[in-house]
Formats: C-alpha cells, sequence, structure tokens
C-alpha cells in the first residue's frame, strides 16, 4: 500500500526518529511511503492556544497536501485528533464550508499509527524485537479524542523480548497540554510529578507512548531528575528488529 | 441586548489569574492529600455505581438531549413555570442580575420581620453572594449543609460544587467548630461521628427557632409548577418543610420541561455526583399546601449573565450543568490545585467554562487555559457537554498578550511557508546552546525549563533524512 506520512512539526524538528522508525516499519512491511514535502503543521497549538483564525491557512495546506493520498499517517495521537475532530470546524467557523467538507474528507483517510497499523493493514505481529522493560503511557488525545484504545498494547505485546509493565493510574493527563505546559507550568509540573512517579514504580526502563509531545515533557522531567528512564515513541520500538538496519 | 454578571457582587471572579493562585494551593501538602484522597475515593464509588447500569449513555444521551431542548425553549417554559407555581399559591420573582436577586430576597426577609434565615445548601445564592447581601440587611444566614457550615464557621469559601469543604480534614473541622460554633461540647474530638453530632445539636436547634428559609433548586418542572432539591443529609429537608417562608433562588438554566423528565436526571445526577445509586433526600413541592410546610413561598428566577451564555452557540452547552461534579473529581488539574485556584464559586472544569462566560470572557481571561484539554471532563459528564470543545471556544475570545500574539502570527507566517518553515528549523538547532536547562529562556518559556529538560535538537531534521537517503 501507498501511504503518505505526515511526520508532525516536531517530530520532523525535534524527534525526527519517531517519523523515521514509521517510515522503516512500514516499508519493512512492504508498503510504500510517500512524505510529501508541502506538509508543514496541523495547526493544534494556534487552534487549541486560541488562534484559530491563523489555523486556517495550516488547515488549508494540511487538506491541500493531502488530499490526493489515499492513506495519511501520522506518528502523533494528538496532531490526528486535531485533524479529524478540529479541521472542518475550523474551516467552517472560518466560512470556508467549501475546505471544511475537503477537511472531512482528508480526515476521514488519515490515521495515527496504532491504527493504521491494525484497522488497515490488520496487523498486529511488526516482527519487532525489543529486549527492554517498558511501560506505556495511553495520552489523552489518543485515549479520549481518537479512541485507539489497547490498540497500541496490542501491538506492543507482540513484539519480542519486551517486557510490558502496566503504568499505574496510565489515563491520568501526563501535564504536558500544549501551551498549557508553560501558561500554567506550576500545575503542568505537579501533574508531571505524579506521572513521573508512577513511570518510575513500573521499573521499567523505558516509556513509551503514541506522541513525541507529551513524551518529550515527560521525558524532560524524567532526565532532570537523573532516573535513567528514557522516554521512546512507540513507533521506534515496533521499527526495531533482532537484526537493526 | 443580554448582559454579563455585574462587577462588585457576588463570587464569580477571582482576585488573581489561576496560574498566581494555583501556585500558592500546590505548595499546600495538607490541602494536595486531602484532594488526592476525595477525588480518588468519589471516584472509584461514582464509577461503580455506574458501570451497573446498562443504558449510561443512553441516560446521558436523553439528558443532554432534554437540557438542549429546554435551551431552545427556554423563554417559553420558563412561563409556563412562571404560572404553575403562581397558580399553585407561589409567587414568582425575575432577577436579571445578582444585586436585584439580592435585594428581592433581602427585602422579602425583612418584610417577615425575622432577623435569622436557615439556608439549603445552594450554588446560585453562592454567586450572587447573598449571604453578605443578608449580613448587611442585619439577617444572619445559617448555612445547613453540614460542609456549607463549615465553611461558613471558617469564614471560607467553598473549594467544590458538591463538597465545598473538600479542602479541609477532620482536625480542621473540629478546631473550626470548637472556635466558632454557639455551645460547642469543648471536648469535641476529630471523630467524624462526633462532629457531625456536634453540628446535629447545633443545627436542630436553628432549625426549630427559625421560620424563614433560603434555598436553590435542582429542578423546576414547567409543567407542573415543582420545585426540586436533592441533598444527602435531611438538613434540607428540615429548612423546606419546618419554616413558614421558604424562598428560593433557581438560575433560570434549571427548568425542565416536564415531570417525566425527572425520572432522566434522578437516575443521572446521583451517581455522576456521589456515587449513590439513589439520590437520599429528594424534596419537592409545589406552591403551597395548607397547613402543611411553608404557607409562604417566593421563587426567584435569576438570569446574572445566563441569557449572554445562551446567546453564544458553542458556549451554551455549559447551562446544560446538573452540577453533579464529576468533572471536577476526574480533572488531573482540579485534583492539584482545588477549587480556590478558580476564583469563582463553580471551580473545576465546569467552572473554567461557565465563570468566563458569565462574567465575560475579559474578567475570567486565566480560567479558559485553567486545563491541559485532556477530556476527562467530557468523559465523565452525565449530560454529555463538550467542555474541551468550549474551552477551546473561549480561549479565542479571551485576550491574548502581545509578545505570544507576535510569536503565534510568525509561527503561523512560517509554517505556511515551507522554505520559511525549514529556515525556522534550523534555527531551532540554536537551542542547543541554552543548554537542557534552557539559560536565558524568555518567560513563559523558562516556566518550561524551570523543571523539565530541554529535549536535545537532532543533528538533522527528519525532511534532511529523507532527502539524504
Amino acid at each position: 500500500m501507498r501511504i503518505a506520512l505526515f511526520a508532525t512539526c516536531l517530530a520532523d524538528t525535534m524527534f525526527p526518529a519517531a517519523a523515521k522508525a514509521t517510515v522503516q516499519l512500514l516499508e519493512r512491511l512492504g508498503h510504500e511511503v510517500v512524505f510529501p514535502e508541502a506538509q508543514t503543521c496541523c495547526g493544534q497549538m494556534h487552534i487549541n492556544t486560541g488562534y484559530q483564525k491563523e489555523a486556517v491557512p495550516l488547515v488549508r495546506r494540511y487538506v491541500r497536501t493531502f488530499e490526493s493520498c489515499d492513506v495519511v499517517v501520522a506518528p502523533s495521537g494528538s496532531c490526528v485528533g486535531s485533524i479529524r475532530h478540529q479541521h472542518a470546524t475550523v474551516a467552517r467557523q472560518a466560512g470556508e464550508p467549501g475546505l471544511a467538507a475537503r477537511a472531512e474528507a482528508v480526515a476521514s483517510r488519515t490515521y495515527e499509527l496504532s491504527e493504521l497499523l491494525l484497522d488497515v493493514l490488520k496487523i498486529e505481529d511488526v516482527g519487532a524485537y525489543y529486549p527492554h522493560r517498558v511501560t506505556y503511557h495511553p495520552t489523552c488525545h489518543s485515549l479520549r479524542v481518537l479512541r485507539v484504545g489497547d490498540r497500541p498494547l496490542r501491538l506492543l505485546r507482540q513484539v519480542r523480548g519486551l517486557d510490558l509493565v502496566e503504568l499505574p493510574a496510565a489515563e491520568q493527563c501526563c501535564g504536558f497540554g500544549g501551551t498549557f505546559s508553560v501558561k500554567n507550568a506550576d500545575t503542568s509540573t505537579a501533574m508531571l510529578a505524579d506521572k513521573m512517579r508512577h513511570v518510575l514504580d513500573t521499573g521499567a526502563d523505558v516509556c513509551t507512548a503514541g506522541d513525541v509531545s507529551c513524551l518529550m515533557h515527560i521525558g524532560g522531567g524524567l532526565s532532570r531528575l537523573r532516573t535513567g528512564v528514557r522516554t521512546v515513541h512507540l513507533a521506534e520500538i515496533l521499527a526495531s528488529t533482532e537484526a537493526p538496519a | 441586548m443580554s448582559t454579563h454578571a455585574p462587577k462588585g457582587v457576588g463570587h464569580l471572579r477571582g482576585d488573581e489569574p489561576f496560574p498566581a493562585a494555583a501556585k500558592v494551593a500546590l505548595a499546600n501538602p495538607q490541602l494536595r492529600r486531602n484532594l488526592q484522597h476525595a477525588t480518588t475515593t468519589i471516584r472509584g464509588k461514582s464509577g461503580r455505581v455506574i458501570a451497573e447500569l446498562p443504558d449510561w449513555q443512553e441516560l446521558r444521551s436523553a439528558g443532554s438531549a432534554l437540557k438542549a431542548y429546554t435551551m431552545a425553549n427556554l423563554p417559553r417554559l420558563l412561563e409556563q413555570l412562571e404560572e404553575k407555581v403562581t397558580a399553585a399559591g407561589g409567587v414568582v420573582h425575575w432577577a436579571a442580575d445578582a444585586t436585584e436577586a439580592n435585594r428581592i430576597v433581602t427585602d422579602l426577609v425583612r418584610r417577615t420581620g425575622e432577623q435569622r434565615v436557615i439556608k439549603v445548601k445552594s450554588m446560585a445564592t453562592q454567586e450572587i453572594g447573598l449571604n453578605e447581601a443578608l449580613e448587611e440587611a442585619g439577617i444572619t444566614p445559617v448555612e445547613t449543609d453540614l460542609a456549607e457550615l463549615i465553611v461558613q464557621l471558617g469564614h471560607d469559601k467553598p473549594s467544590h460544587i458538591l463538597v465545598p469543604a473538600i479542602h479541609r480534614n477532620r482536625s480542621e473541622i473540629r478546631e473550626i467548630f470548637l472556635r466558632e460554633m454557639p455551645g460547642v461540647d469543648p471536648d469535641l474530638t476529630d471523630n467524624p461521628p462526633d462532629l457531625a453530632g456536634a453540628a446535629r445539636r447545633y443545627l436542630r436547634e436553628t432549625f426549630l427557632s427559625t421560620r424563614v428559609a433560603v434555598s436553590g433548586a435542582n429542578f423546576g418542572v414547567a409543567e407542573t409548577g415543582t420545585l426540586a432539591v436533592v441533598e444527602s443529609e435531611g438538613n434540607g429537608r428540615m429548612c423546606l418543610t419546618l419554616p413558614d417562608t421558604l424562598i428560593t433562588v433557581m438560575g433560570i438554566e434549571k427548568v425542565v420541561p416536564a415531570w417525566a423528565d425527572l425520572e432522566v436526571f434522578l437516575q443521572l445526577l446521583p451517581r455522576a455526583s456521589t456515587g449513590e445509586r439513589m439520590n437520599p433526600y429528594t424534596s419537592m413541592w409545589t406552591g403551597v399546601t395548607p397547613g402543611d410546610g411553608p404557607q409562604n413561598f417566593h421563587l426567584v428566577l435569576l438570569d446574572n449573565g445566563r441569557t449572554a451564555v445562551l446567546a453564544d452557540e458553542v458556549g451554551r452547552q455549559a447551562l446544560h450543568c446538573i452540577r453533579c461534579s464529576a468533572c471536577l473529581n476526574v480533572c488531573p488539574v482540579y485534583e492539584r490545585t482545588g477549587g480556590h485556584a478558580y476564583g469563582s464559586v463553580y471551580p473545576g472544569p465546569i467552572g473554567a467554562v461557565l465563570s468566563p462566560q458569565l462574567t465575560g470572557v475579559e474578567d475570567n481571561s486565566s480560567l479558559p487555559y485553567a486545563s491541559s484539554l485532556c477530556g476527562a471532563c467530557f468523559d465523565a459528564c452525565p449530560v454529555k457537554i463538550d467542555i474541551p470543545s468550549i474551552l477551546v471556544h473561549l480561549r479565542n475570545q479571551a485576550p491574548h498578550p502581545r509578545s505570544e500574539k507576535a510569536a503565534m502570527a510568525a509561527a503561523a507566517y512560517a509554517m505556511d511557508r515551507p522554505r520559511v518553515y525549514e529556515r525556522a528549523q534550523k534555527a531551532a538547532r540554536i537551542a542547543k546552546l541554552l543548554g537542557k536547562r534552557g539559560r536565558g529562556l524568555p518567560p513563559p518559556l523558562n516556566g518550561w525549563a524551570a523543571s523539565r529538560d530541554l529535549p536535545e535538537p537532532p543533528a538533522e531534521t527528519f525532511r534532511d533524512w529523507w532527502r539524504g537517503r
């Protein structure tokens, strides 16, 4: 299958490993990956911070860039959540019903990575090998906006060598929340403190999730405290094999 | 033209923005422990009884549809309620705002010649600051809900819609009672049954010697003119039945079309709020019944900004709220900051969407941002209020700091121009110079680096890698 990658601005700029791993994984599974270079950002930061008008060109850019693609994948529950549940509304409220309809159509073909693997490609065992103790944080937008449910866990359970440990109070927000993390830095940090405590309680070496943004937050805290626990995007685990390419 | 709740009266505006107020609360370990314990307990209890109902989602949809219908027909339903209450011997008053409502209630109490009123726990009267207005007129209001009494005796503010003293533990309550409760036993312990016993002794005497009561209302049935109050202690029932005069202050959004609609709400409310299968004390009354209960009944219908909320197509959902507090109990922000940080009597997620709309967003502009948009509130709401979407909607109306506006405009400009965007990506590598601690970052970005290391910029962007392979 020909799959278009929406890398997301944050992964493209700061966490390319997650986007690279998405490409390597899908290619290893025998699919063709394309990367339309006109892509930038889904506009979620603008929309959620109260700059909806400024986000309209970004919605238009996303739609134009990807509307010719059959299937789009992004290694982010949050960005796909914005594309699926905000883009059409933003266009409609800007008085562009035509763009809204197009946005809805593209959104219906845009998938978060675990959705693509299980719902579209119908694969649960991606043949990965990752010999580490891992705990999974289900990010809020994957969980409550996209409703990915246990898809990431089903994928992780099939990974050879991986010791999956359940994260206590997993469904509680890590405290990132985009610009919330700086506008309400103290509250965000209080939430992070509890999330880190739960991660450390598992004894895991690695905390994984489907969003580099939440991982940047959790990882930033774990690094500040010198916990030695790393954050790794789900795609990187699924892309790992016994004989790394 | 609809107007917002007036300034200078009532409790819808805080003294400082949410981040500053939250900082104080976050540094209080006792508060953090109390909140964590209380919200976790209620969450668990509520979750268990909700799981028992196979038709919970259908009930939520029914509740949501009933509220949407009510809001679409509000003028007609309110006039119908007025007509039915009047026909049943009650007197209906319309209050455009807090000032007018306080004046109406104060005048009504004055006319009875009484100096003291007993109160049923009510959010509407807290919202308008009725206690202060009564005190100014020389009338003593006595809160009879145990938690509300603790708050009143402690010269404190409520911090939760349902459990107003959630921020207090039993040793603090004991101290408040010893200091403030008339006739209290000086050997009072902090054993919960002893504390409840002390409140009971004090309140029983007050119930039997007070002739005017003030209440709120959970529901007002347009079809029959029936008012309903749900509570757990029976103290509300005392207030609603013993005095000669009953004055009820009800927000105009509390009307429901028909008697049968209570079937839906009385299933939703107790399970979502206290985690009970059935509400312990549900009091309903229709006007005046000769020889039984209060012989004078007044209903004050309160607007205080609600019509302005109703005018907002997205925001009006906030008026669907049945004050169950489920959103507070699941909110990770509320669990850590508590209610006082929100400034308004309506804290938590629902407060963050209701208060700014009642006052106008300019007056509560930090509240729409007091959320990580995690969505737990939306899932928990028994009438399916899409709180995250309203928060985002209100953020669009909130005044933005000038520096933020400039940064957002610049980001949007770059992100719509791939070549500028790529140059910006390369520039982001300069972040390396800041180190993990982000030395020299300007506010608000330094807030990030205060507790979280900055990620190390990668050697190449994804698109560089893509092109090079």
